[in-house]
């Protein structure tokens, strides 16, 4: 089934969406405007501004539900951007937005009442709410925009958002320089999706989803490759894809709500978000599509392997983020079959990524922002409600019978095995691993024995902190199965990205699903062994190649500084030499000679009338032999 | 016919010529200078009779009149640095330089 029409709307909730960006927008401004005057109220306001687009959300979302499944395509028009350079700037609500929508709004809301608690003691804290109050308006911009231009605006806002949440303790130089690497790298991303816009525009003459996407079928095959390619780059920046994941395991300097909010809940998922959106273009150019698939299960393998070597628990969990985004980004590849289970991962995934990133940060605020797994250890009676929150979101992204991540996940791997089986198989290995890192985390964070550092007096985080744990942990178990049973999510999302020939039926006992299960749970009892049952040493052991391998993040780092960093510090080199040496060589060397060549000519002036008489007598003497010369020519 | 008055000129030219270039007495280098102008007059008045008009001779007043003017400065000039200086030698005001 093709994606349905697109209708232009006004009134209702729908015709006030502009609310959702405004209101977290004017919280950010007066936080950011109003200086210390607002630091009393400063995190009340910006958990408030954060709730009320929430609410406009819902209220979207619900008179979206009263219209026809076919009429679900909502345009509303705001202003010219450019008058008369069809430029139009509207926001478009429709299944998938909306679903983005509920995901940013009420997971962020949920951060926002989170980071009251864990920044308590932060003389920032005002700062810090501005900070992820611009960071929710500009992801909102991103999804309701309904042209590449708005979205492109909203990606650069999310992008400069993460900046300033990453540097967020820019007086450590570590985080400065993480922020610094992640704005970077994301620019790269920026650059390709930058290209694909341009051309886009080259080959459609507008850059509105409502007129690209129609037309999307008349252009040629090697256009909407290169379109697909040059936009997968922008996806690949933002979501920390292969080869541009780098930055996301540094990002784990900022605080670590914003690890939850932006490395895992909403913004690294702007890629999938991207890639789902322009479905079209990616469908009718199959190369792309296949690059993406690739890109997908590369990157899942590749966060999964990082995830196993990694000691600070921030990082393995970033680990599992590139892993996880794989998955989406491999299921957004696939096509219509995958879209629903890409979207429906991503919101599972932000629920329970959002709670086991939160989880950490509780864990760290118990335990003096200690984040070396090796120094915790037996926490699961210090913090009881962290812990079962904890343990809910695990077994979530394991993949658990009948917990959330059980069904998305389960979803994207049969898609996947049904387009194509060695994608598929990998995916499933991926799982393995998953199962096998995650409960390496979880034992040594919770069980095993106490390996504290000195003053360390683990308790359980304040009321202000358990309960978003609860509330997303409750979402990590009954979402998934809630979206995925009955191909419900399907159904809503058709509309935006369209359907499958076939819709596909839950399997409980699949043999992909089964094998699956076994890998998880091999690599869970493994992890056990290792790490639950076993000594846990203080001091990480060396370890094989493949360990060092991991744990330098696949060497991506060095890659990046051989093939990228080292070059580039030639051509800078090769850049000075030529300015020093080249350019102002010739400036210098022609003043030089200029002046060397008058201070020799100077010496003719020697003051000596009868000297220079001579000299008029010759020159004449030789103008007029001239003119003889000439003369008898 | 006037050729006789034309090479007269000419020597009368070339020996102010060599007089100023030899010559280092500032009065002497003048008197040389003057005898270059007059050989100057004489060829313009030469010409002037030769063509059978009235230029060359006008063009001889004006030098005359600026080797007046030319003298009084000059001599001006020429009494000046003898005074301050006590010589009258070319070579010798040799300050302006470079």
């Amino acid at each position: 089934m093709e994606p349905a029409e697109f209708i232009t709307h006004s009134g209702g909730a729908i015709g006030v969406a502009w609310l959702m960006i405004a209101l977290p927008l004017v919280g950010a401004a007066v936080l950011l405007l109003g200086g210390r005057r607002t630091d009393r109220f400063g995190h009340l306001l910006g958990v408030v501004t954060a709730l009320a687009s929430f609410v406009v959300a819902v209220l979207a979302f619900v008179q979206l539900l009263g219209f026809a499944p076919g009429e679900r395509r909502r345009g509303i028009a705001l202003y010219d951007f450019i008058p008369g350079m069809a430029t139009k700037v509207g926001l478009l609500v429709d299944p998938l937005s909306i679903s983005f929508c509920l995901l940013i709004t009420g997971v962020g809301s949920l951060i926002h009442i989170y980071s009251i608690g864990y920044m308590a003691h932060d003389p920032g804290r005002r700062r810090f709410f501005a900070y992820l109050n611009l960071f929710v308006a500009a992801m909102l911009l991103l999804v309701l925009a309904d042209n590449y231009v708005a979205l492109f605006v909203g990606w650069e806002g999310v992008g400069l958002a993460s900046y300033l949440l990453i540097g967020f303790w820019q007086h450590k130089p570590s985080a400065a320089t993480a922020a610094k690497k992640a704005f970077i790298v994301n620019r790269v991303g920026d650059f390709g999706l930058l290209i694909g816009i341009f051309t886009i525009f080259a080959t459609f003459h507008s850059l509105k989803f409502a007129e690209v996407f129609p037309a999307a079928h008349g252009a040629s095959q090697g256009t909407l490759t290169a379109i697909g390619l040059l936009l997968l780059v922008g996806a690949c920046g933002k979501s920390a894809q292969l080869p541009l994941q780098s930055w996301l395991l540094d990002a784990m300097e900022g605080p670590t709500p914003v690890s939850a909010l932006i490395h895992a809940a909403t913004m690294v998922t702007a890629g999938v978000y991207l890639i789902v959106r322009s479905g079209v273009i990616f469908q009718a150019a199959e190369t792309a599509q296949l690059v993406v698939t690739i890109v997908g299960v590369a990157t899942l393998l590749a966060g999964a392997i990082i995830g196993t070597a990694k000691d600070d628990i921030k990082k393995a969990l970033a680990g599992s983020t590139m892993s996880q985004i794989g998955y989406m980004v491999l299921a957004a590849g696939i096509g219509p079959a995958g879209y629903a289970f890409a979207i429906a991962h991503l919101i599972t995934h932000g629920f329970f990524k959002a709670d086991l990133f939160l989880g950490a940060g509780s864990v760290m605020h118990a335990m003096n922002d200690e984040v070396n797994m090796r120094k915790y250890g037996a926490l699961r009676k210090a913090m009881p409600v962290t812990f079962a929150t904890f343990l809910i979101g695990y077994l979530a992204i394991i993949g658990f019978p009948l917990l959330s991540g059980y069904f998305t996940k389960d979803g994207i791997i049969e898609t996947a095995m049904e387009h194509n089986a060695i994608l598929g198989w990998l995916a499933v290995l991926g799982a393995g691993i998953t199962g096998f890192y995650m409960s390496r985390l979880v034992f040594m964070t919770f069980f095993g024995a106490k390996r504290w550092e000195g003053d360390a007096h683990p308790h359980e985080s304040p009321a202000v902190m358990t309960w978003p744990l609860i509330i997303l942990s409750a979402g990590a178990i009954f979402l998934g199965g809630f979206l995925i049973v009955g191909n419900r999510f399907m159904t809503f999302l058709s509309p935006a990205v369209g359907l499958p020939e076939h819709l596909p039926e839950f399997n409980p006992v699949s043999l992909t699903g089964l094998v699956t299960l076994a890998l998880v749970a091999v690599g869970a009892v493994f992890a056990w062994f290792r790490y639950g049952a076993a000594e846990v040493p203080a001091v990480a052991p060396r370890g094989s190649f493949l360990t060092a391998f991991a744990r330098r993040d696949l060497y991506g780092d060095a890659l990046n500084e051989a093939l990228f960093m080292r070059p580039g510090q030639w051509l800078t080199r090769l850049a000075v030499f030529f300015d020093n040496r080249g350019i102002d060589g010739v400036v210098n060397g022609l003043a030089a000679g200029i002046g060397g060549s008058s201070g020799r000519l100077r010496r003719i002036q020697t003051g000596f009338v009868r000297s220079y008489a001579l000299s008029i007598f010759v020159g004449a003497a030789l103008l007029v032999g001239a003119w003889f010369v000439v003369g008898n020519l | 016919m006037t050729t006789h008055y034309l090479v007269l000129s000419a020597l009368l030219f070339a020996i102010g010529g060599v007089g100023v270039l030899v010559r280092r007495n500032a009065i002497v280098v003048f008197m040389c200078v003057e005898l270059m102008l007059n050989a100057c007059n004489l060829a313009f008045v030469t010409f002037a009779r030769q063509n059978g008009n009235l230029d060359g001779q006008v063009i001889a007043f004006f030098v005359m009149i600026v080797a007046a003017a030319e003298v009084v400065i000059g001599l001006a000039i020429i009494v000046t640095i003898f005074r301050t200086r006590r010589s009258a030698s070319v070579d010798d005001a040799s300050l302006l330089k470079y």
